[in-house]
C-alpha cells in the first residue's frame, strides 16, 4: 500500500523551508515543528529570529547547564542570547509584527487550502481556541510558510480546496512543506514543486483533495547537503 | 515619600473585592506573578474577570489556572482558551466546555494592544489581525488605504499583578529578558498595580533612569519575594 512507503522526516521538511530564508530576513518560528527550522544553518545568510514574547535576535536552544530561566522562545524553550539581541515588551513585539517587519513566519496547520487560507487554531467540538500570536503573524508577516503532515492520522487530506475548520487568516500561505513534498500556493492553486523520494505526483494527488498543478520543472525533494 | 512596600503578599491583595478585574502577565512560565496569584487564591475573592495570555498550564506551578480551578473567576480574556494540544485538558478547558466559566478568545497581539490602549488613553484602534476569521464576525470593519481592519477596544483592569526583577522603593521597575512580556503594559493599564520583586528592592536613586522599564508612578504596592517564596 502506498501509505506505508517512507515519508519525509519533520527535520527534512523544516530544512527545506529554511533553505528559502533569505539573507537579513527576520524569521518568526511557530511552536512545535517549525522550531526545527532553526536547526538548518546556512553560514552565507544572516538571519534574525524573532519570538512573539519580545525577543529579537535569539540563538540556538540552550545546552543543558547553560539555560537562563528568564530567556525562552515562543515555545517556552530556553534559548541562547546572541550578541546584539534585544528585548521588548509584548505590545512592542506585536508592533514589530503588525508593522510588517517579519519577513516570514513558519507555522504548523491542520488544513491549508488552495486559495492560501489555512486553519491552525480551533478544532471542532471544543469551545475556544489556541490562537496565540498566529492571527497577528498570519495577517502581517510578508510570507507565511506552513510545515505539516500531508494527511491526518486517519489518512484524510489536509491540502484542501477550501478549509473546513475556522481559518486563521485568508489567502496568506505562500509555501507548504509536507511529508510528501514542497508546494507553492499560486493564483491557480497548489503547484507541486518537489516530490518526496519514491512518491509520484499521481500518488501525492491521491492524498490531496485540491487538484495539484504539477510543476513543469518538477524536482525530487531537496535535502540539506 | 509614601511607603509602597508591603510586608506580605496577603496584605498586598487584602482589599481585592468580589467582581474585580485583574491582569496576570507571563509567557511560557516566565514573568508570572505566582506569589500574588497564590495570595489571591488564599484571599478568596470571587466573580473575578481575568486578563492573561493563557488560562493556566498543566504543570503543578501556581498560575492564573490556580484561581480559575478554585472557581474564583467568572470570565477570562486570553489568547489561549483551548490547549495547544487537544489532549491537554486543563481545569479551565473542562470548566469552559461545561459552561462554568466564560471566555473571550483574543489574538495575542490584539490582547497586548488592547491592554496598551487602556494604559495610553486610546479609545479604540483598528487592527488587521483576525480579519476574515470568525473572531472578526460582528465587529466593526473599516477599509483604510486599501486594507481591511477590525475595531478593537481597550481592556481595563482594577488590579495588575506584576513580576519584576528589580525595583526601587518608589516602584520604578526593571525586568530581566523575556520576563518582561506583558508585565510593563499591564503595570501601566490597571488602577492598582501590585508587584512581586524577585531580586531586590533598592533605595530610590540606585536605578539608572535610562534603564527603568516601568516608571514608579504606575506602581502602588511592592513586595519582595521572601527566601521561601516562589522564584521560578
Amino acid at each position: 500500500m502506498a501509505e506505508e512507503k517512507p515519508k519525509l522526516q519533520r527535520q527534512a521538511m523544516c530544512d527545506r523551508l529554511a533553505m528559502e530564508f533569505q539573507d537579513d530576513w527576520i524569521v518568526n518560528l511557530g511552536v512545535g515543528m517549525p522550531t526545527l527550522c532553526s536547526n538548518y544553518v546556512d553560514p552565507t545568510k544572516d538571519l534574525i529570529f524573532h519570538s512573539e514574547n519580545g525577543v529579537i535576535g535569539y540563538g540556538p536552544l540552550a545546552p543543558p547547564g547553560e539555560e537562563d530561566k528568564h530567556l525562552v522562545n515562543a515555545g517556552g524553550q530556553n534559548v541562547i542570547a546572541l550578541p546584539g539581541m534585544a528585548i521588548v515588551h509584548h505590545a512592542d513585539s506585536f508592533a514589530l509584527i503588525r508593522g510588517g517587519m517579519v519577513d516570514v513566519t513558519v507555522m504548523g496547520a491542520y488544513e491549508v487550502a488552495e486559495n492560501g487560507d489555512f486553519a491552525n487554531w480551533r478544532i471542532p467540538n471544543r469551545k475556544g481556541g489556541g490562537i496565540g500570536g498566529a492571527m497577528d503573524l498570519a495577517a502581517c508577516a510578508k510570507q507565511v510558510f506552513i510545515a505539516m503532515e500531508h494527511t491526518t492520522r486517519d489518512g484524510k487530506p489536509r491540502m484542501l480546496k477550501r478549509c473546513a475548520l475556522p481559518i486563521t487568516a485568508p489567502g496568506v500561505v505562500t509555501l507548504v512543506a509536507t511529508d510528501l513534498g514542497l508546494f507553492k500556493v499560486t493564483p491557480q492553486g497548489f503547484e507541486l514543486l518537489e516530490n518526496a523520494p519514491g512518491w509520484s505526483p499521481e500518488e501525492i494527488q491521491e492524498l490531496t483533495e485540491a487538484e495539484l498543478i504539477i510543476s513543469s520543472d518538477l524536482k525530487e525533494f531537496r535535502f540539506r547537503d | 515619600m509614601k511607603n509602597k512596600i508591603y510586608s506580605s503578599f496577603d496584605e498586598a491583595v487584602a482589599d481585592i473585592q468580589d467582581g474585580a478585574t485583574f491582569m496576570s502577565p507571563g509567557f511560557s512560565g516566565v514573568g508570572v506573578p505566582r506569589n500574588l496569584l497564590a495570595a489571591l487564591h488564599r484571599q478568596g475573592a470571587r466573580n473575578l474577570t481575568g486578563i492573561s495570555n493563557n488560562c493556566g498550564t498543566l504543570d503543578e506551578k501556581i498560575d492564573v489556572g490556580t484561581v480559575i480551578e478554585s472557581g474564583q473567576v467568572k470570565k477570562m480574556f486570553a489568547a489561549f482558551t483551548s490547549p495547544t494540544h487537544p489532549s491537554q485538558i486543563s481545569p479551565f478547558v473542562r470548566m469552559y466546555n461545561d459552561g462554568e466559566i466564560e471566555a473571550e478568545t483574543v489574538p495575542q497581539g490584539t490582547l497586548a494592544e488592547r491592554i496598551r490602549a487602556a494604559a495610553s488613553g486610546i479609545g479604540a484602534f483598528y487592527t488587521p489581525a483576525s480579519v476574515g476569521t470568525e473572531l472578526a464576525e460582528g465587529k466593526e470593519h473599516r477599509e483604510i488605504n486599501g486594507r481591511t481592519y477590525v475595531l478593537e477596544y481597550p481592556l481595563h483592569a482594577d488590579f495588575a499583578f506584576i513580576r519584576a526583577w528589580r525595583a526601587d522603593t518608589f516602584g520604578n521597575l526593571q525586568f530581566r529578558l523575556t520576563q518582561r512580556n506583558f508585565n510593563p503594559i499591564m503595570a501601566m493599564a490597571a488602577k492598582i498595580t501590585i508587584v512581586e520583586v524577585e531580586d531586590d528592592i533598592v533605595p530610590v536613586g540606585d536605578l539608572d533612569p535610562d534603564k527603568v522599564h516601568v516608571p514608579g508612578v504606575y506602581v502602588n504596592r511592592l513586595v519582595r519575594i521572601p527566601p521561601d517564596g516562589i522564584f521560578d
